[in-house]
């Protein structure tokens, strides 16, 4: 009884691997560009941070993906992107990302762009909105500054208005 | 016997110098408002306070405590402007450092450089994470520096004063479109800012109708505008115009980027209804002679190597990237590294060609400019025709700018000078970087394309290579800006300070 239900165990994981597209290994950004020719049409896996803008065409979107290094265009379906609230800018980190699918050197339907047509996209971790709150350090300069130029001003005006005080000339 | 520069000329100098660093600081109070108002980043807003008021100080200083009556001379304004340029990238870079996205004074000062001289190349990083008031200054500063950084001094700080001429002059600009020098620079504000409005507006629907929310689709086009026009080639998000993904966009910053390295005086010209002047004007035929030239060496380059597939994307990738070279703005649709990886030796060729030659001289380009290819161009033709007819023939070449005028061997002479200067410029850059462990092709393209103020990479201009390569970009922008000249000026007026009696 035992021996069977471990052979069926066995059977099934071997099942569910042959039908898993190996969308694990990651590939890095530079990777994918530098070694664009080897990765051409094959099927790869990249993660990173959403960043810009989400541009949708009819049923599909334009996304852009950086993993630290420089980002790269996913052309994905409008539906694997329901998930990605998240978009990296000045206001926020991204969500970051799992992205699987086609890689394009110079894709035929793109007008050669380099991109991947993805396939599945992952939500790995949610991205946050960034504050950036005014240190009072830098406020302080900045009014202190503004100060000084006025009062510089002032006083220049001052001593232009009394010939004697000007420098020489 | 050399004479050293006497007090008084060094006043006249840090009085003009001074109306210029407060001419910067005034500018730099536009992004602080932008971020203030438009866009809510107080944060940044301030870097931008900070910064003006340095500036603003600075120039009050300087115009105060060596104000003067005394006129301007050539060899002064020289010195003045080629001075100019560096104070402005060392103010400019104060609030771009202060963003936190550069990791040196250096690389802030690289990046002010670039913009100014319309360049391009970036040290920025994490620019998709910048603010937008810090990416607005990117921007303004290839809309300030392509017009000239004298031209905002002459138009709203230094008026017609009788050195005007000579800053404009300084600045690699001798061609006046009206007889009054204040009078020009102010028509090269109109000619800009009309074209500012109606490019924003165009690519501002584009970017709507390519999935561009309204506030980002007119952000990204006065960006794009600004750097498309003065042909500087910086782009508010890192993958440049890949970014788009839009044949239209690519299509409508072609259109801007050609109109940006026309010559000032023919968009007067045209502006004044003698549109024929396109047809007829040397430098616009020899552009175009040069961009098909040109545009067969890169495809059959890349026909060769088999870069692209079918013929039409292989022309859209070479194409774009051609005139983006040509018109030395620097845009890319593909990756800095796909030109050394996927290119080919024959292609590259004829970038680097494209960039070396430049635009048309008097507009916001660079390189050795259109004009001067066409006039050497025309003394080679009048050589050979010299050769072929008797020895006793008189052969006489005839050239149409502005108007049709006899070939003299003084223009052939400014001509050849300068493209002298250009090529050495050229030779020095890729020689230091060659030096420091470089591929040859891959320095002389990036040599080439700072030289000339083109801005497209191959991927050797990046935050990790050594300062000294970056202060060599730095020195080649400039010089590439100010066409040698001003720089010789400089270099002679501390000759003579130190040497002279």
């Amino acid at each position: 009884m035992l021996m069977r239900r471990l052979l069926l165990g066995i059977f099934f994981m071997g099942v569910f691997c042959s039908a898993y597209p190996g969308y694990a290994e990651v590939t890095g950004s530079l990777d994918l560009i530098n070694r664009a020719k080897e990765h051409d049409g094959k099927l790869v896996t990249c993660q990173g941070e959403v960043i810009g803008d989400i541009m949708p065409r009819a049923d599909h979107v334009w996304l852009h993906v950086n993993d630290g290094y420089i980002a790269v265009s996913v052309w994905a379906e409008k539906e694997l992107v329901q998930e990605i609230k998240y978009s990296g800018d000045y206001r926020a980190t991204g969500d970051t990302v799992e992205v699987s699918g086609i890689f394009h050197r110079s894709c035929l339907e793109h007008g050669g762009d380099l991109d991947i047509h993805a396939q599945r996209i992952i939500l790995l971790r949610s991205g946050v909105v960034l504050k950036n709150p005014l240190t009072s350090k830098k406020a302080q300069i900045g009014l202190l500054a503004t100060s000084a130029v006025a009062l510089f001003y002032l006083l220049k005006m001052f001593l232009q208005s009394r010939p004697h005080l000007k420098p020489p000339g | 016997m050399i004479l050293r520069p006497q007090m008084g000329e060094i006043k006249i100098i840090g009085y003009y110098l001074g109306r210029i660093a407060l001419g910067i600081g005034l500018v730099m109070f536009l992004p602080f408002v932008a971020g203030l108002a438009l866009f809510r980043e107080i944060n940044p807003a301030f870097d931008f306070l900070i910064s003006a008021n340095i500036a603003v100080f600075a120039g009050l200083a300087l115009s105060w405590l060596c104000k003067t009556d005394k006129d301007l001379h050539p060899g002064p304004a020289m010195v003045v402007i080629a001075i100019s340029w560096l104070a402005a990238m060392v103010l400019a870079a104060i609030p771009l450092l202060l963003s936190g996205h550069y990791r040196s004074f250096l690389d802030a000062c690289f990046e002010t450089m670039s913009g100014f001289t319309t360049t391009g190349l970036t040290l920025v990083q994490d620019l998709d994470h910048l603010s937008r008031t810090h990416n607005l200054w990117r921007h303004l500063g290839p809309f300030i520096g392509g017009q000239g950084i004298a031209i905002v001094a002459i138009s709203f700080l230094v008026g017609g004063a009788s050195g005007s001429f000579n800053l404009y002059v300084g600045e690699a600009r001798d061609e006046k479109l009206v007889p009054n020098v204040m009078h020009t620079a102010r028509f090269i504000w109109v000619i800009s800012i009309v074209y500012l409005v109606l490019g924003t507006i165009v690519l501002g629907v584009v970017g709507l109708f390519i999935g561009l929310k309204p506030g980002s689709a007119f952000f990204h086009a006065v960006c794009i505008f600004m750097a498309g026009f003065d042909t500087a080639g910086f782009a508010p998000q890192s993958l440049n115009i890949l970014y788009y993904h839009s044949w239209v966009f690519e299509i409508v910053t072609i259109f801007f980027m050609v109109v940006g390295s026309f010559n000032f005086n023919l968009h007067y010209q045209v502006w004044t209804g003698n549109g024929k002047e396109i047809g007829k004007n040397i430098e616009t035929r020899t552009l175009l002679l040069v961009v098909m030239l040109v545009s067969l060496i890169i495809l059959a380059g890349l026909k060769h190597v088999g870069a692209y597939g079918p013929g039409m994307i292989m022309f859209r990738k070479g194409f774009y990237q051609l005139i983006s070279a040509q018109t030395t703005t620097g845009y890319m649709t593909i990756y800095a590294q796909q030109f050394i990886r996927e290119w080919g030796d024959v292609a590259l060729f004829g970038i680097i060609m494209a960039m070396a030659l430049g635009g048309c001289a008097c507009s916001t380009a660079g390189g050795i400019k259109m004009l001067r290819v066409g006039i050497i161009a025309k003394a080679l033709k009048q050589d050979m025709k010299l050769i072929m007819f008797s020895g006793n023939a008189i052969v006489v070449q005839k050239f149409h700018h502005l108007k049709t005028m006899f070939l003299e061997d003084r223009q052939v002479r400014a001509a050849l000078i300068v493209t002298i200067g250009y090529v050495f410029i050229y030779g020095f850059g890729a020689l230091v970087g060659v030096v420091l462990g470089y591929p040859i092709l891959e320095s002389f393209f990036e040599s080439v394309s700072a030289a000339g103020n083109v801005g497209l990479s191959c991927g050797i201009t990046d935050v990790a290579m050594p300062a000294i390569l970056k202060i060599t970009y730095i020195v080649e922008m400039w010089a590439g800006r100010l066409e040698v000249m001003s720089v010789c000026a400089l270099i002679g007026f501390f000759v003579a300070l130190v040497k002279g009696k």
